[in-house]
């Protein structure tokens, strides 16, 4: 029996029927019959944004907390422009998110007629795919087609056009099984042959060494876990890009911390010093080689990754293995087992002693100060605060967001959320609204600069209206943080238009919205105020002012490889050389 | 005449080469794909056949692909080739090291619509061809001279007033390029080109 229905009755069914319960969007003129259609039932529950690029980085934050796709609906034009943002940042991290907009009726495209903008060709370079849907009998099926492209292979966004007149024509729904399955199948099962290969260098590799991202986490928890079990099993150190921590626990004792331009000491000089680089579900960013014609010089390098692509785009592997991470560690794992567990026990321990000279440095170690609060003691007593709980972490971007990463101890996959790639600030507070409201009883903490978290506040009023008890953790100095240290170090300390001097007070702007507001200057009285925000039952806003002029260490200058790095104020003069100034 | 500018078949036979098989011991399990030395920065010319579903916006995804990501374009040319399926084929010749030109192939299978894409250059022998129209003007011997070259490189003549002759030459673009260097100091007028369109040789 075929159905026949509206356009927009198929969206909410094609929704339903694809597991969806969460949209987050703005409602506008033409996507008023999709809105209508959600107002007379209660499968989905919408949350309504302050701002179309709110809505996609809230979906963000909901699709890297629960693995599951994120669901947008926006009306057409500027709805759609606002979009662009959190369509590019999903596209940059991976980020399975289905966006819906609405468009002017079909036969008014082209006529520059109100709240008209060319999505599709705006979006083509900032979504995996999109689609213009000019006829109702074809929605339903793109509307599968859209999770399906979303959430297979390498995750990215989706969006769907939908013209007026087609949310208002009726035709026929096809169900979610009886819609045609497209060519797009990417291989998720690895070479065995090149598996092998691996698992031959890691029996003998001297000084091997794992480098981990985001795609162990995309891959789900069966990967992380997986991954687990081979870093316990082989007792090869492991260490993370920003986009995959959580996959392997900071507590666990093969963790090295994170890697590139704010990584550790112990972990950048591990991957310059290793014979094998084990890449798993990382691309070689520029952020993690630096240097490249000096980038881990001795080493074999194997590279799993699910996106053919990502082989040999920047640096030369020996071992490419395309495939899903889970897939991939599961028959590494199977064939290391059945070759007899080996691995070059003698050679390894070496490497673990040198491993630990590294680590000796203590690269991280500061000093509190008593009359400022410094930011590394700020997230050092953060994470004191809240270990053992559920906590998600979400970050703006900046030194902030690097602090975070070196200090705050991931155990879990999907508990870190972050803008990676793209780096866009104003990503923080709706990915935290995004995630609480996926988890609404864990602890939420967007972990924030004052600069970013200005960039979308606006969000606040989202948290407010749905009860979503998110902590906003502003660490305020006052200054665009990263944008002025790499000032200091590189353009001769001057500070052009690096900081803000009309700040709003953040304890009277929690209160206009509603919420909670703290202000805490003082290291003495820091613990208190920080269980004072999390003892509150409801969205808060942290104001702590931290020391202004810190600036983010350990550091690779741009243009320098992995040994060059730099460990605090005094090795900093004349560290970027002209070459690296040309780089971001 | 040594400012005179460069003919377009020089900046071709240039591009035009290889850089020479690097075949490792031992590798022949794998395609002519993994013999290259894939870091080389040697410049090639490669012809690349794409088939993609024939949808609104796939030429504009590929070609966006192609200035979004710095990559040269040559030649391009795409109609539909099957119209029941609705698959189209856009043939693309392109420049570049051989590292931009596996990430090229990468990044043109990454597109959803794109069905497959093939090396011509590197899976064995391929046959190209290209049709170009051009126009000539002159009177006397130039007009006598046009057309017996036309008749060397087997050209037609497709339309014809008492002062101009517009040819219809096919064949491989260096002969395309070839004809249209003759017919310059003999009174081009205009040009138009098809871009090459290309198969591999037998199945």
């Amino acid at each position: 029996m075929t159905r026949q229905m509206t356009g927009a009755k198929m969206v909410v069914q094609a929704l339903k029927d694809q597991g969806v319960d969460t949209v987050f969007g703005y409602p506008g003129g033409a996507v008023l019959p999709i809105y209508d259609e959600i107002f007379q039932q209660n499968g989905i529950r919408h949350y309504l944004v302050r701002h179309e690029q709110g809505a996609v980085h809230a979906a963000e934050g909901y699709a890297r907390a629960t693995g599951k796709p994120g669901v947008v609906l926006v009306t057409s034009g500027p709805g759609a422009t606002n979009a662009v943002t959190g369509l590019t940042d999903a596209l940059m991290d991976s980020i399975p998110i289905v966006v819906l907009t609405g468009q002017v009726p079909t036969f008014m495209i082209g006529s520059d007629a109100f709240q008209e903008a060319d999505t599709v060709g705006i979006t083509r370079p900032c979504t995996k795919h999109n689609w213009l849907v000019k006829d109702t009998d074809k929605l339903s099926g793109v509307l599968h087609e859209a999770f399906h492209v979303a959430t297979t292979g390498r995750p990215g966004p989706v969006l769907v056009d939908i013209p007026k007149d087609v949310q208002f024509a009726t035709g026929t729904y096809t169900e979610k099984a009886k819609t045609k399955v497209s060519h797009y199948q990417p291989q998720v099962k690895g070479d065995m042959e090149t598996i092998t290969q691996l698992v031959e260098a890691i029996e003998t590799a001297e000084r091997p060494v794992f480098y981990t991202g985001g795609g162990v986490i995309n891959s789900g928890p069966a990967a992380s876990q997986l991954l687990r079990e081979l870093v316990e099993a082989t007792g090869i150190p492991i260490t993370s890009t920003l986009m995959g921590l959580g996959a392997y626990p900071a507590s666990g004792k093969h963790w090295l911390g994170m890697l590139g331009m704010h990584g550790l000491y112990e972990a950048n000089l591990a991957m310059h010093g290793c014979d094998l680089m084990i890449n798993v579900g990382a691309r070689f960013d520029d952020r993690i080689t630096g240097r490249l014609d000096a980038f881990s010089p001795k080493s074999k390098k194997a590279h799993i990754d699910i996106d053919p692509s990502s082989i040999n785009k920047v640096i030369k592997t020996d071992m490419p293995i395309i495939g899903d991470v889970g897939h991939v560690l599961e028959d590494i794992l199977k064939v290391w087992k059945a070759r007899g567990r080996k691995v070059n026990k003698e050679a390894l321990q070496k490497w673990w002693s040198q491993i630990e000279k590294w680590r000796a440095v203590d690269c991280l170690k500061y000093k509190p100060s008593e009359k400022t609060i410094r930011p590394q003691y700020a997230l050092d007593r953060l994470e004191q605060l809240t270990k053992g709980r559920d906590r998600y972490i979400t970050t703006e971007v900046g030194q902030h967001q690097m602090w975070a990463a070196q200090y705050l101890g991931f155990e879990d996959p999907n508990r870190w959320m972050t803008s990676g790639g793209l780096g866009t600030m104003g990503y923080g507070t709706p990915a935290s609204i995004g995630v609480q409201v996926a988890h609404p009883d864990a602890l939420v903490i967007n972990v924030a600069g004052e600069a970013s978290w200005l960039m979308n506040m606006q969000e606040m009023g989202t948290a407010v209206q749905y009860r979503l008890p998110v902590k906003q953790f502003i660490m305020n100095n006052e200054r665009l943080g990263m944008v002025r240290q790499w000032q200091e170090l590189l353009h001769g300390e001057r500070y052009s238009h690096s900081w803000s001097e009309a700040l709003p007070d953040f304890v009277k702007l929690a209160e206009a919205f509603g919420c909670k507001g703290i202000l805490c200057k003082d290291p003495a009285d820091l613990d208190d105020a920080i269980m004072e925000m999390l003892d509150y039952d409801g969205p808060v806003i942290f104001d702590c002012l931290v020391e202004k002029h810190e600036n983010c260490f350990p550091m690779i200058p741009s243009g320098e490889p992995h040994n060059k790095m730099l460990l605090g104020e005094a090795s900093t003069k004349d560290a970027i050389g002209s070459k690296g100034a040309v780089m971001v | 005449m040594d400012d005179a500018p460069r003919s377009p078949r020089h900046i071709w036979k240039k591009k035009k080469i290889m850089s020479p098989l690097n075949i490792k011991k031992g590798s022949t399990k794998h395609s002519a794909y993994n013999l290259r030395p894939t870091f080389s920065d040697v410049q090639e010319t490669h012809t690349l056949a794409v088939l993609v579903d024939n949808e609104p916006g796939v030429l504009a995804r590929v070609i966006g692909l192609f200035s979004g990501r710095g990559y040269n374009i040559d030649s391009l040319t795409v109609a539909e080739v099957d119209h029941e399926g609705h698959t189209s084929r856009i043939t693309i010749v392109t420049t570049g090291t051989p590292q931009v030109i596996e990430q090229i192939k990468a990044q043109l299978g990454r597109i959803v619509p794109v069905h497959e894409v093939h090396d011509l250059t590197v899976e064995g022998g391929s046959v190209e061809r290209e049709l170009s129209l051009i126009k000539v003007e002159g009177a006397g011997d130039k007009r006598v001279e046009a057309l017996r070259l036309a008749d060397i490189f087997r050209a037609q003549v497709v339309d014809s007033t008492l002062e101009s002759f517009v040819f219809q030459i096919t064949g491989t673009p260096e002969k395309v390029d070839a004809f249209i260097d003759l017919m310059r100091p003999l009174g081009l007028v205009e040009v138009a080109r098809t871009g090459v369109a290309a198969l591999s040789r037998g199945v």
